[in-house]
């Protein structure tokens, strides 16, 4: 698909560094965790998760996602999409665990939506660096009960989501979804495989890409080969077992950069 | 099993250059999961380059329009993922290489040797990375020089990747098979374009790029059509290939044997779809070789 114009209605400022931008098309059969390529014209494009049906939610970090900074309601962007694998619903009367660290919110609260639609109880636990940095908390709290951890102590646990995790019944869940910074998904994912509950889980994961239709191979994962934009970027616990999760990606040229 | 120059394949489909061969495991996993005969890296080059902004590349009705620009880690990075597709992949891995000059082409060559490539393939045919790419592969005389070049220090077999945007592809395959290149691959990808016309930008970070997929394979089967009466050595057929048809139209043509990129959009298994498809077909028509099928199409006047 050639890139869709999609013409910004509405910007929120999430925290200082993260907004959300709704636009005017409407993704209705997007699965959450599922992104898009966003195309700031005449500069990049980058993917993006979708943070609902028409809406992403942008953290400032480099050279495109400060150009949509410049954007106001009214201008557009190009947008290609929805591509990748998203987040396994759960079922009706299972219960799920939604883990959120920093702008990784931005695909789970989608998530934790559709997950109550579907009957399911859900919790969150939402992590970021300090209490103006936590994003869509109250969507979360609408969904179910949130627990949160904040580094700097200044709401909810001081500390880590870890620190959260590791005084809940992790066996009690039968979904787990973890969106966040890398580290912060390599730190989680070695809790729920010394807990033995790996395979409920599930981890959306970032790497550069570039074709961003699952082609060129920019972003395969070590060592399964696995393509992030095409056969993730929702991935489960087991298929991330002995993977470059926490250790490595690589860059644009495909050298390998240490997390 | 089944020879091209030299080498032994399980099936005659090979992964073409720049699909899914940044990293080792990619290329073990086309090989293990996809089936295919043997596989091509992405093309690695002296130093490494990002390639151009994004989008790279789009899907359009009738194929893709890329322009990657040959992001690559370069040799010396490239070397750890090509000994683990030489290890894990079961399957003979060609190193595709691209250089400014003969002299670059070489120093790349030499740099993968430990990782000890079971052919390469010389990139002389991308059109859109300047200095590089076509800029070489439009001129016989620059062609024939790199591909002496890299033949001058390997002594494993050399595969030259054409492109069709010239006026007469022949004349490049001559000089390429002059150099002593062990086999032509034709084609890379045709120069095109797209437009945003919400905006007027062109759509692809370098503003314009190559075309592949369904589009290009009348013109890839042309070129290879063309190649086989002028030249001795075997013509590698790429360009569109995304069904059995397409695989034995192009061997008709006179393919020694088929690459397929664009079409793992679709499937990842294409390859052995493809060939067990070419088996069946050979067995529906009596052929009792698939090398029976090598250029059919010129007997047929």
């Amino acid at each position: 698909m050639l890139p869709l114009n999609a013409t910004i209605l509405q910007i929120n400022e999430e925290s200082p560094l993260v907004r959300t931008f709704f636009f005017d098309l409407k993704f209705e059969t997007m699965e959450p965790g599922q992104f898009v390529m966003v195309w700031v014209r005449g500069l990049d494009e980058v993917p993006m998760g979708l943070s609902s049906k028409n809406s992403i939610t942008v953290q400032k970090v480099g050279e495109a996602t400060s150009k949509l900074f410049e954007l106001k309601e009214g201008d557009s962007f190009g947008l290609r999409g929805p591509f990748g694998r998203g987040f396994t619903l759960p079922i009706k009367g299972e219960k799920t665990l939604v883990v959120a660290g920093g702008v990784g919110a931005a695909p789970l609260a989608p998530y934790a939506e559709a997950a109550r639609i579907e009957g399911s109880e859900v919790h969150t636990v939402l992590g970021a660096r300090s209490a103006d940095d936590l994003i869509f908390e109250e969507r979360f709290a609408e969904a179910g009960e949130v627990y949160i951890s904040t580094d700097d102590g200044s709401k909810g646990t001081k500390g880590f989501v870890t620190d959260v995790l590791s005084n809940l019944d992790l066996s009690s869940y039968d979904k787990i979804a973890v969106c966040g910074p890398e580290i912060m998904m390599a730190s989680v994912f070695r809790l729920l495989e010394d807990r033995e509950v790996l395979e409920k889980s599930e981890f959306s994961l970032h790497r550069y890409f570039k074709c961003g239709i699952g082609v060129c191979g920019a972003c395969c994962i070590d060592k399964s080969g696995l393509r992030v934009c095409k056969d993730g970027p929702v991935f489960s616990g087991l298929q991330l077992l002995d993977s470059e999760l926490g250790k490595y990606m690589r860059d644009a040229s495909g050298q390998r950069v240490k997390i | 099993m089944y020879s091209l120059t030299g080498l032994k394949l399980k099936n005659p489909t090979i992964l073409a250059a720049g699909v899914l061969g940044t990293t080792g495991a990619s290329l073990c996993r086309v090989a293990r999961e996809g089936r295919a005969g043997a596989v091509v890296t992405k093309s690695i080059g002296p130093t490494p380059k990002a390639g151009h902004s994004n989008p790279s590349m789009v899907k359009l009705d009738c194929g893709f329009l890329n322009a990657m620009g040959l992001p690559n880690p370069s040799y010396p990075g490239f070397l750890q993922e090509l000994e683990t597709a030489k290890k894990d992949s079961g399957v003979p891995v060609i190193a595709s290489i691209f250089g400014g000059t003969p002299a670059e082409f070489k120093e790349v060559a030499e740099g993968l040797l430990p990782g000890k490539p079971d052919a390469f393939e010389l990139n002389v045919s991308c059109p859109h990375a300047e200095g590089y790419g076509a800029a070489i592969g439009s001129n016989p005389c620059l062609v024939e020089a790199v591909t002496a070049a890299v033949k001058d220090v390997v002594n494993v077999p050399v595969w030259v990747k054409l492109t069709p945007n010239v006026s007469d592809i022949t004349c490049i395959g001559n000089a390429a098979e002059s150099g002593g290149a062990d086999a032509v691959v034709a084609i890379n990808t045709l120069k095109g374009m797209a437009i945003d016309i919400e905006s007027g930008y062109p759509i692809l970070g370098n503003r314009s790029g190559g075309l592949s997929g369904k589009a290009v394979k009348p013109v890839a089967v042309k070129c290879v059509y063309d190649l086989y009466s002028a030249l001795e050595i075997p013509v590698i057929g790429v360009g569109g290939i995304s069904s059995w048809q397409d695989a034995v139209e192009m061997m008709m043509a006179g393919a020694s044997a088929v690459q397929i990129g664009s079409a793992v959009y679709d499937r990842l298994d294409i390859f052995s779809e493809i060939s067990t498809s070419i088996e069946a077909f050979l067995q529906r028509k009596g052929y009792s070789d698939v090398k029976k099928l090598i250029g059919l199409a010129h007997e047929m006047v």
